[in-house]
């Protein structure tokens, strides 16, 4: 199923692995982000209980498949960026790369902090409880929703860039970074 | 002399389980009234601050025992601001209308092993069903201390209602516990 290149050109692609990683967890993020938007201004109702469950189940998801994802990434690196890649792009791109890696880990961890300290326990798909390491405390409970919020505010920025920045190079530069992630777009055979 | 002295002391050790002291004062610090519900598989705490109870239990005649609880529906903390303001309404306690839930006990009955039961009519929202709660009892030097609980259908009461009906989402099912502290002496309300 890996169809690796035998050479780790710059041209080379992801593992599957490592895609299929990608695409999973941003699916997730995109679910999980307006719905966080969206569910904190609904009057109180069963929706908005179903909604908070599946926000939180996401979540807790994407940070488990992000761990994966590291684990995966230790042991098949990124391949090379291109040469003809000017140096604080290649600098700027790998950043990037590792600041997008811990907010997908601190964003969950906030938000599960955060559920603790206002009282409500998190349990994965309503099966797997979550142990509150921290105890019910309003004040707490309210600073960390602000952690959460400016996390995720800086995460839509960042993923701004990052998807900039992916459209720039199949667009202007023609390159193949972006086949990279999504293989079906490649114009040259690797 | 000694052996009459013996005799007297062997007669009031058979004596004393017989004479043992009845719990009636109702320490409402140290009391608490509280219950989880499970949201979409989270329990979720809550507690009732006032209430009236009026106990008397004696182990030694668990049979005679009597309680009687009055609940300020509107005193209730049901985990947030926003689930207080909500359950207050029509399609929850409807406090206005129906301020207050009442339990009287019909009967207790030993369980053995310290343990027992009691049972009787709990109103709550204009609708009576008998409920029966097992509960333990112990000293803790001079007071007593009952601990105990049943599950409430919420339905069973109208509780919960219109959309809330869907049992997916909150459950049935509520854990009621109680945790009542008496002291010896002659029943009192308190407040
Ligand atoms: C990568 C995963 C996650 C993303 C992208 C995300 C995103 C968001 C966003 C954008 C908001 C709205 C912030 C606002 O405008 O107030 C939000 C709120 C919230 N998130 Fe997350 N979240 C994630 C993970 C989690 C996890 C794992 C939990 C809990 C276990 C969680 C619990 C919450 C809660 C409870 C709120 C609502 C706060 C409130 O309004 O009371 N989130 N999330
Ligand atoms: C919330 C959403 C996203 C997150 C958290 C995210 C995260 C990441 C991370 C951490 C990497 C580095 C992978 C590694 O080197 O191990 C990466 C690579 C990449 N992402 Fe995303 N991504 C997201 C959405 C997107 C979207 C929407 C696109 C496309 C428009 C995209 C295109 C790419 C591309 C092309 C690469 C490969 C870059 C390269 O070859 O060096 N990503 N992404």
């Amino acid at each position: 199923m890996i169809r690796e290149p035998a050479l780790n050109s710059s041209s080379s692609s992801y593992t599957c692995v490592a895609i299929a990683l990608h695409w999973l967890v941003a699916l997730l993020i995109f679910f999980a982000w307006p719905m966080g938007v969206y569910m904190h201004d609904l009057p109180l109702s069963p929706q908005k209980l179903q909604y908070y469950a599946w926000h939180k189940w996401a979540g807790v998801t994407v940070f488990l498949l992000a761990l994966l994802r590291l684990a995966w990434r230790a042991g098949h690196p990124a391949p090379a960026l291109p040469e003809a890649m000017p140096r604080w792009q290649r600098q700027a791109a790998t950043g990037l790369h590792h600041l997008l890696y811990l907010l997908i880990l601190v964003i969950p961890l906030s938000g599960w902090l955060m559920s603790s300290a206002k009282g409500f326990q998190t349990v994965w798909f309503g099966v797997v409880p979550l142990p509150d390491l921290v105890g019910k405390d309003k004040e707490l409970g309210h600073l960390l929703e602000e952690v959460h919020e400016a996390l995720n505010f800086t995460l839509l920025g960042i993923v701004a860039i990052h998807v900039a920045a992916a459209i720039k190079h199949h667009l202007v530069d023609r390159d193949d970074i972006l086949a990279r992630m999504l293989p079906f777009l490649r114009r040259t055979p690797s | 002399m000694r052996a009459r002295f013996m005799l007297s002391l062997a007669l009031l050790g058979a004596a004393l389980p017989a004479a043992a002291v009845e719990y009636g004062k109702v320490l409402p610090d140290k009391s608490q009234l509280t219950f989880t519900s499970r949201q979409m598989g989270v329990p979720v705490n809550g507690r009732f601050a006032r209430f009236t109870t009026q106990v008397s239990f004696d182990p030694a005649r668990p049979e005679a025992g009597k309680a009687v609880l009055e609940v300020d529906l509107a005193s209730i903390d049901a985990g947030s601001t926003e689930a207080d303001e909500e359950v207050a309404g029509k399609n929850w306690f409807q406090t206005k209308a129906f301020p207050t839930a009442r339990f009287v006990s019909a009967s207790v009955k030993a369980l053995g092993g310290g343990r027992y039961e009691v049972r009787g009519p709990l109103t709550l929202k204009g609708h009576t069903q008998e409920v029966a709660a097992p509960f333990t009892f112990k000293t803790d030097g001079a007071t007593g201390v009952l601990d105990g609980g049943f599950t409430l259908k919420r339905l069973d009461f109208g509780i919960g209602q219109g959309a809330w009906g869907d049992t997916d989402t909150v459950a049935n099912e509520i854990q009621v516990n109680f945790h009542v502290v008496v002291a010896p002496g002659p029943t009192t309300p308190t407040k």
